[in-house]
């Protein structure tokens, strides 16, 4: 059944990449194969995890040896404004006698014991490796409890060998689409309900987001999944539209939920200041299509005129003190492209970028936009990028947290761009947040001293207070 | 190893916040103290990148970990394909002088035949035969941190140590267990070297995990005890065991070398730390040094200053056993009681805990049993349920990613006792002063050994004890 499933996402019609390939090609699926010894990056298991944790009232039960949760829990950024439960880690922490006479009994009680001691809408249920091995079958488990408690009990069935993070967000996808999406009836709808898929409130970047929808007069009906609830996700089928956010993951559920309930969606990113007027834009001209009252469409443009001028204004005084200044850019991902444009408005230049995970189209983008003298690296190892900073081929890296040290190392300023960061960055204050943290990090006076010689490193002639000869 | 069913464990199906860790990331850190080493899990990414995660976040430090990066296929028809690619792939990109294989709980339930495995590599790759290969064999399924920790040093010792003929005066190897940070094997380097003795640690976090400076890009880990170093531990005059859980790699080192080996359980505490010392004159022939007798001094009038803060005051400890040996020990020894030791497996160094309860569990058993205590020692994890019950935290052990310099905390011998004892100390110090400071006002009193935990906590957001951090 995995398997089917497996093939029902690697052949995503939403998706260009996919589109392009060979029929062959697209069986083996979105992720390279990964070369032992040379890998990086998470399993399935931590990309269903990522895509679904942030449904905060629902409780989280990994179900696996401790490894799964136990070595990875308490790690992510996502923010709620209410329940905190999805904080805490559950697992069934299976033993040898567990794997020997199967864990399903013990799951079993395991989902009992926290619907009893916490109560929530929900229990997501994640399989994983070893109980895969086993063929503890989940999903019965899962029936079996939701019958006999009375709760939704939906199983995930992303085990991390199945392939990578990317692929396990899809398959979240899958699940939310399968067993939630649909499942509540909201008490009130309104011509202007939307639902975001892929925007996961990581450091409360949708709280930067959503007063502006709400001065608009759009209201998000259900967010997949940041600062989400678990009735939420279930209603969002009666959004008027959505907007898939990290559009090579979770497409599929745009699409989907286009097919099965006529929804319209759009991609769009909240990061950079033309992206964030474009989505609103977007928003606004597509409720409209479907009826909403066409005074959203003059209160965005209000919005959006207000914002961009306060943004630029904001960004002025950083103007002078980014002249000149080189950023490297070392993140394969799409949304870091919406950034470019605002970081070049505030006088950064961007001297490169690793194009590892960037589709063809993305590349012919960036060689548009940026001309054929700007480099594009398809697989820049450690080494060599510690080797560009070293010889100051750039001011700053902005990377995920993965290659801080590759930066840090060669005593070159670095911000983190990923998911363990504590700044929000979406929105128009996002933008203005990012620069700051940018000037606030090259202005630091830390980089002078640290790439002084040691004492004992010094020749005689060099020390600071020596005297200059022949004075 | 984890089937020692002595002591209660927490009866719930659901671990609710693990205490526990996997045995392959113990294994990890045990190789990340030794030199151009690359550690390898085999099993899937994913198992990889939890653990790198985890020790990125707690040492603030590049970790060199590599996978064999198994999926349903390889798992199913049998890894070696996949561990050979992985190996030979490393050796050619990194030119590691060790590579340290751990398996996971992937690897182990199909059940691969790692001995088989190293004999069919060998075999396949005499090219090879320069590198130093260690399979241990780590489970996530039984035992936990510290029994992976002790199954990659015991592979090392068994792969690389040799025996030796004669005797190098004055060397003297060092089993040092997982409850050691970095700092602690410095500041024993430190101890042993003013006795003049020359010391190998295995393994050695000092040299690879507090913070390095390289010249150039490494893959590999930099710093830490060199191949060469441990084969030469044959020619030792003694190992000082560090930690009940080095006794299985210290019994294999003994048995190959006949180096003989002094045991020590812990090495925080003002008798602990004198027994060490005792140890190394007489070992040296040399009397104990200025700067020790200095700090012996310090300690004792430490002790004295703070005791009036330590007496009666009611703790909970959760830490990885032989932590939490030492720590609960060297707080009953300030007069404090521990009112319960949370150990995240079932070990033999629990036999030996002096506290009223001692049980297998995770954060929410002590969420539980800490509601009236006046302070809860345990990783960073245990900050959401300290802060939920209002009881301060100090934060030992592994995670510790909200603190800066996790790596170089010291709490062995008289200086690490005494600064563990002095940030302890000034938790209940503050929290007293606070008391003197609003207790009239809310009407309630303070400085009472069996104060109500609830009340505690509403002084306790003010940030020196990290409960305000949840």
């Amino acid at each position: 059944m995995l398997q089917e499933k497996l093939q029902d996402v690697f052949n995503e019609p939403g998706c260009s990449t996919n589109q392009a390939k060979s029929e062959k090609e697209r069986k083996k699926g979105c992720s390279k194969a990964l070369k032992p010894g040379a890998a990086a990056g998470g399993c399935a298991y931590d990309g269903a995890m990522i895509a679904l944790q942030p449904i905060a009232d629902a409780a989280h039960l990994v179900h696996g040896p401790i490894a799964c949760l136990g070595n990875s829990w308490d790690n992510r950024g996502t923010r709620s404004s209410g329940s905190q439960l999805y904080r805490t880690g559950f697992t069934t922490d299976m033993s040898e006698l567990d794997i020997i006479h199967g864990g399903e009994k013990k799951l079993y009680r395991a989902i009992k014991e926290i619907v009893q001691q916490y109560d929530p809408p929900a229990v997501f249920v994640y399989q994983t490796c070893v109980p895969a091995m086993i063929g503890d079958d989940i999903e019965a488990v899962c029936k079996f409890a939701a019958k006999k408690l009375g709760k939704p009990v939906i199983p995930v069935m992303a085990p991390g060998f199945v392939g990578s993070k990317n692929l396990g967000n899809k398959l979240a996808g899958e699940t939310l689409l399968d067993h939630v999406i649909g499942t509540v009836e909201p008490e009130v709808t309104t011509p202007t309900d939307i639902c975001i898929v892929g925007e996961y409130n990581l450091a409360g970047e949708l709280w930067l987001v959503k007063p502006l929808l709400d001065e608009i007069g759009i209201r998000i009906l259900s967010c997949i999944s940041g600062d989400g609830r678990y009735n939420e996700v279930a209603q969002a089928h009666r959004a008027r539209l959505t907007m898939v956010v990290c559009s090579q993951a979770l497409v599929n559920v745009g699409r989907k939920m286009q097919e099965r309930w006529g929804i319209p969606y759009f991609e769009g990113s909240f990061y950079g200041v033309s992206d964030m007027s474009d989505t609103l834009r977007t928003m606004a001209r597509m409720l409209v299509e479907r009826g909403a009252d066409k005074a959203i469409i003059d209160r965005t443009e209000g919005v959006i005129a207000r914002e961009e001028s306060r943004v630029w204004r904001r960004l002025e005084p950083y103007r002078p003190r980014f002249d000149g200044k080189r950023v490297l850019l070392f993140t394969g991902g799409v949304k870091s492209w919406s950034m470019v444009t605002a970081l070049e408005g505030a006088g950064l230049t961007i001297v490169g970028t690793s194009t590892k995970k960037s589709t063809k189209e993305d590349k012919e983008r960036i060689k548009k936009m940026k001309g054929e003298e700007f480099h594009q690296w398809d697989d820049l190892k450690p080494r060599d990028i510690y080797k560009m900073l070293r010889d100051s081929e750039a001011d700053i890296m902005m990377s995920g947290g993965r290659s801080q040290f590759i930066a840090l190392k060669a005593k070159v300023p670095w911000l983190d761009l990923n998911q363990e960061r504590h700044t929000p960055y979406a929105g128009y204050d996002g933008i203005v947040n990012l620069c700051e943290e940018i000037d606030k990090t090259l202005s630091n006076p830390i980089w002078r001293q640290v790439r002084l010689a040691a004492p004992w490193d010094l020749k005689p002639d060099s020390r600071p207070d020596a005297k200059p000869v022949g004075a | 190893m984890g089937n020692i069913q002595r002591f209660p464990h927490s009866a719930k199906a659901a671990s609710t916040n693990p205490l526990k860790m996997s045995q392959p990331l113990g294994a990890a850190l045990a190789f990340l103290g030794v030199d151009r080493c690359m550690p390898l899990f085999h099993g899937s990414q994913g198992c990889t990148a939890f653990g790198l995660v985890l020790l990125v976040r707690h040492f603030r430090e590049a970790i060199p970990l590599q996978t064999t990066a198994m999926d349903q296929v390889s798992t199913i028809l049998g890894g070696y394909e996949n561990l050979e690619q992985a190996v030979r792939t490393i050796h050619e990109r990194n030119a590691p002088a060790l590579i340290g294989v751990a398996t996971t709980g992937v690897t182990e339930t199909k059940g691969e035949d790692m001995a088989g495995q190293y004999s069919l590599f060998r075999q396949r790759n005499p090219a090879l035969a320069g590198l130093k290969l260690v399979f241990a064999n780590t489970p996530d399924f039984s035992g936990g941190f510290e029994d992976g920790f002790s199954a990659a040093v015991t592979g090392i010792v068994e792969e690389v140590v040799q025996p030796s003929e004669t005797t190098v005066k004055g060397q003297i190897n060092v089993l040092a267990g997982c409850h050691l940070s970095p700092g602690d094997v410095e500041e024993l380097r430190d101890i042993i070297e003013s006795f003049g003795l020359s010391p190998i640690f295995l393994p050695d976090l000092s040299l690879s995990m507090s913070g390095r400076q390289p010249d150039d890009f490494t893959a590999t880990s930099l710093g830490g005890v060199t191949v060469e170093r441990i084969a030469a531990m044959g020619a030792s005059e003694a190992t000082l065991v560090i930690g009940e859980h080095m006794r299985v790699a210290a019994a294999a080192l003994e048995l190959k070398t006949d180096v003989r080996s002094v045991f020590f359980d812990r090495l925080t505490g003002l008798e602990a730390s004198d027994r060490l010392v005792r140890t190394l004159s007489e070992l040296s022939g040399r009397p104990v040094p200025a700067k020790l007798r200095r700090q012996r001094e310090t300690l004792v009038d430490g002790m004295l200053d703070g005791h009036f803060f330590y007496s009666r005051k009611r703790i909970a400890v959760a830490l990885e056993p032989d932590l939490l040996y030492a720590v609960t020990s060297f707080l009953a020894d300030m007069g404090a009681e521990v009112i319960a030791a949370v150990s995240p497996t079932q070990t033999a160094v629990l036999e030996k805990l002096k506290a009223a309860t001692v049980m297998v569990g995770d954060h929410s058993d002590v969420e539980t049993l800490a509601r009236d205590a006046d302070l809860i020692v345990s990783n960073s994890h245990g900050r959401q349920g300290a802060a939920r019950i209002g009881v301060p935290l100090h934060r030992m052990g592994l995670p510790m990613f909200d603190r800066l310099g996790a790596g170089l905390k010291v709490h062995v011998g008289y200086r690490g006792t005494r600064e563990l004892l002095f940030e302890i100390g000034n938790l209940f110090l503050s929290r007293e002063m606070d008391h003197d400071e609003h207790g009239h006002a809310h009407g309630h009193p303070h400085g009472h050994p069996h104060g109500d935990g609830h009340e505690h906590g509403q002084h306790c957001g003010s940030g020196s004890c990290g409960c305000s951090a949840g």
